[in-house]
């Protein structure tokens, strides 16, 4: 494996070039996902049928807390990826370990809410717009659940391996998708929180 | 009992039994010629494990020409059962299933695996690479679309063929109106091949914007592997809307959401819209490799530069571009009032001024040129006739007033068939004959294969110009069958008689590979066609690592250069050659997303969640996986090299 030293360890091999960019054009494809989600939403959101509107069942308590939560991760992944940069293993893992909890506190307020929405009438099977929010928010969702078993996964690589030219391209691959996520997460905030709520 | 109730077929006929019989009898006759012959270890370490871009290739050829038979069977029936008024060869609900089933394995599992079987091989070969940039994710790519192809043709015998058309419009496909799991298998099979084909779209865009041998530009590229960076740039953009929509009709069918239902805020047009938001752009995605395969062909034999490589380029950025802008001109009579329709009718007639652009390249192209009558030219010059036509009435259906004369007539199907087959399916044959020598080291007999051309030409305008005339006097697509007194009769015979012209066509080209197999002389050189592209500079056929010494270009017709100019295509000295190892975890994987698809087809929620596991450990493992590839050394090399007849230039 020819390793170019003049590169961030990240880029240095001509696989992790090559990785690094394959996984730009997958965001492309997600956001294509996320946008077709977003646009249906856009579509039914007022096809509430029998069932709540949006202002009836959302709540601003959890929805800020998860929001605190995962702009937090990805700060906290930011600042591993700069731990990797620098050559501070410890430092790193503490931060992706960090990350990783402060996404499970996003994912458990956001259960929390799913249980909220269905306590109050609004089941997946209630409206077309219920349907969407739940397909839209569950999708993000499973999303961050993947990320959660992705991150342990390089996590246990980086205990054992160290920071070397493999690992490095696997988390720093890794942050993109953290950073995606927290995007995503912020146009369903402002989008369909916000807006929903005004 | 009740467990095993799900798995009957909702109308069984003795056609059905006599396919469970025949299917169960083919999978034994496998199992043993592949035990008495002592094949399976050559089988899976050579074949079903292997990450040589060239394999995957003939991989996707074989299931793509097996789809083709399946998918030639349905058209058949369809054309026999309505060749006469009032046949009763197939029932209402029998139709209904096999015009569903022919236009989703043809689109899907034929047409796309066709073009992406001819990717595999002959991209890394132009651009001088030793394989894709993901080896291993090509062969699981391969595996998703082969899951996805077999689980849709199990429905036949196992729940019953999805019955609510390629397009599944809901509430048709909806549970109220499509009781069996048919669309259920509809929405896992093209999931799961979809997920394949996103991949392939990453993986080869890598490939060529990061592989190509030096000296070789964007510009400078070959243009079919233009077509191919265009085509899968277009598959990153539209599949992940396919993705959401399937899981959309999935989710209304299986957990009682009201996303496309008439009840509780449903929109029905919102799959509509979805559904072709994809399919569009997905009608660009089997052309433009079309189009790059004429491309390489036309200048072949005609000894002539591809006429204006740059608005060859141009025209296929601006069809990618529109081709996401003008799905509305699927339903222009869905009521969506007269602003939207004209908005998309104009755009729609844009389309035809790129396209036309690179009619006309074609033709200058070939004019003053040196023209070798060869099979694969055939398909080009018919090709370039017949595609005007499809496209001109491709332009009458963009007038969207005019539209609501042919909206879902036969006038439809004939337009659509009319670009499809002499674009999509003419290249597909011209490109198999092209490469096939480089594939196997031995041409196709051109006797045989001009008959087969002549069949296939006529067969296609016997029985697809007829539906024009009968669809503008009002014949419905997609009904079973018509009383005497339309006077539909006549036109449709001769659909049939065209039909079985092209069955014939088809059967010849089998019968022209068993031939060749025989009897083609098999020392043919690496250059038989006298061509142009870095492909055919290395050997016949192509040893694993491709080339030994990493080509060196200064044109966008290399080899052409090397041999008219001089060129030197080979420089420097042999040297270690790095290639990736086989993987045996696709397969695994493609084993755990067939139980994956097949258990939420049916609702069976311990085979879903038990293989959803055993996917996601899959991944993981992959990641623990130390693999770093193997190397080739130069002793190797020049033995190969030796053998597949000295060392190259």
């Amino acid at each position: 494996m020819k390793i170019n030293h003049s590169q961030p360890l990240e880029y240095s091999t001509e696989h992790n070039r090559f990785s690094i960019l394959g996984f730009w054009i997958f965001l492309g494809a997600e956001i294509m996902l996320f946008g077709t989600l977003f646009a249906s939403y856009f579509v039914l959101v007022d096809h509430t049928g029998n069932g709540p509107v949006g202002a009836e069942i959302f709540e601003i308590t959890p929805i800020l807390m998860e929001t605190i939560f995962l702009l937090t991760s990805s700060f906290t992944i930011g600042l591993a990826i700069h731990a990797m940069r620098v050559g501070k293993q410890k430092a790193m893992i503490t931060f992706f370990i960090i990350t990783l909890l402060l996404g499970m506190g996003f994912l458990g307020y956001e259960i929390y809410d799913f249980f909220m929405y269905v306590h109050e009438g609004a089941t997946i099977q209630t409206s077309a717009f219920t349907a969407i929010l739940f397909l839209t928010l569950g999708t993000h969702g499973a999303h961050v659940t993947f990320g959660l078993f992705w991150g342990s996964v390089i996590i246990t690589q980086l205990i054992k391996h160290g920071i070397n030219y493999e690992t490095a391209n696997k988390s720093f691959i890794f942050s993109l998708y953290w950073h995606f996520l927290d995007v995503v997460w912020i146009f369903i905030f402002s989008f369909v929180f916000l807006k929903g709520m005004m | 009992m009740d467990f095993f109730n799900r798995f009957a077929i909702p109308n069984p006929t003795p056609t059905i039994y006599a396919s469970m019989v025949a299917i169960a009898l083919t999978v034994i006759a496998v199992i043993i010629g592949l035990t008495y012959f002592k094949k399976w270890g050559y089988l899976f370490r050579e074949w079903l494990t292997t990450v040589d871009h060239k394999r995957i290739g003939i991989m996707y050829l074989i299931s793509a020409l097996l789809m083709l038979f399946r998918g030639g069977v349905d058209a058949i029936m369809m054309r026999a059962q309505t060749a006469v008024p009032e046949n009763t060869f197939l029932n209402a609900a029998e139709y209904n299933e096999v015009f569903t089933t022919h236009g989703v394995v043809m689109i899907f599992f034929m047409a796309m695996a066709f073009i992406i079987a001819l990717m595999n091989f002959v991209v890394p070969l132009q651009i001088g690479a030793r394989d894709v940039a993901f080896p291993r994710l090509n062969l699981l790519s391969f595996w998703l679309y082969f899951v996805g192809a077999m689980l849709f043709n199990l429905s036949f015998v196992l729940g019953g063929s999805p019955n609510a058309g390629w397009t599944s419009y809901f509430p048709l496909a909806g549970t109220q109106f499509s009781e069996s799991v048919g669309t259920n298998y509809y929405m896992w099979a093209l999931q799961i091949s979809g997920l394949g084909t996103l991949m392939t779209g990453i993986n080869f865009i890598v490939t060529i914007l990061k592989m190509r041998a030096p000296g070789m530009t964007l510009m400078k590229m070959p243009m079919f592997t233009w077509s191919a960076l265009v085509t899968n740039i277009i598959i990153v953009f539209a599949f992940p809307v396919l993705t959401v929509t399937l899981l959309m009709g999935t989710f209304d069918r299986q957990f009682g959401t009201n996303f496309f239902t008439m009840t509780n805020g449903g929109d029905d047009m919102l799959w509509a819209n979805l559904f072709w938001v994809w399919g569009h752009p997905e009608v660009y995605i089997l052309i433009l490799p079309a189009f790059g395969i004429y491309s390489e062909v036309i200048p072949t034999f005609t000894q002539r530069n591809l006429y204006g490589y740059k608005s060859m380029v141009l025209s296929m950025v601006i069809i990618s571009l529109l081709s996401f802008m003008v799905w509305v001109h699927h339903f222009f009579t869905m009521g969506q009032g007269a602003l939207t329709n004209s908005i998309f009718s104009f755009t729609t007639m844009l389309i035809a001024i790129p396209t036309g652009m690179k009619i006309f390249n074609w033709l200058l192209t070939i004019r003053k040129g040196k023209i070798r009558f060869t099979v694969p030219m055939l398909y080009s010059l018919g090709f370039i006739p017949l595609f005007t036509i499809g496209g001109v009435t491709g332009v009458m259906l963009a007038m969207a007033s005019a539209d609501y004369q042919y909206h879902n007539t036969m006038f439809l199907v004939a337009h659509f068939h009319n670009v499809i087959i002499p674009g999509v399916v003419f290249a597909m044959l011209a490109g198999l004959t092209y490469w096939w020598p480089k594939m196997f080291g031995f041409m196709l007999n051109e006797k045989i294969g001009k008959w087969a051309f002549w069949f296939i030409s006529i067969g296609f305008c016997l029985a697809f110009f007829p539906m024009y005339i009968s669809g503008l006097d009002g014949q419905a697509r997609r009904m079973y069958t018509y009383s005497a007194e339309t006077g539909f009769g006549v036109w449709n015979m001769i659909s049939f008689i065209g039909a079985g012209m092209m069955a014939i066509g088809f059967i010849i080209i089998v019968y022209n590979i068993y031939y060749s197999i025989r009897y083609s002389p098999r020392n043919v050189g690496d250059d038989p066609w006298n061509a142009r592209s870095l492909e055919w500079a290395t050997h016949n056929p192509v040893p694993e690592y491709n080339f030994a010494v990493t080509p060196q270009v200064n044109s966008s017709e290399a080899l052409w250069d090397a041999k008219k100019n001089g060129h030197k295509l080979f420089k420097g000295e042999l040297k270690e050659i790095h290639m990736p190892n086989n993987s045996g975890l696709p397969v695994i994987m493609a084993v755990l997303f067939f139980v994956f698809g097949f258990s939420f087809v049916f609702s069976i929620w311990p085979g879903v969640i038990l293989s959803g596991v055993g996917i996601f450990s899959s991944m993981a493992y992959q990641s623990y996986m130390k693999d770093r590839g193997k190397h080739i050394s130069v002793e190797e090399i020049k033995e190969t090299e030796a053998k597949f007849g000295g060392g190259k230039k």
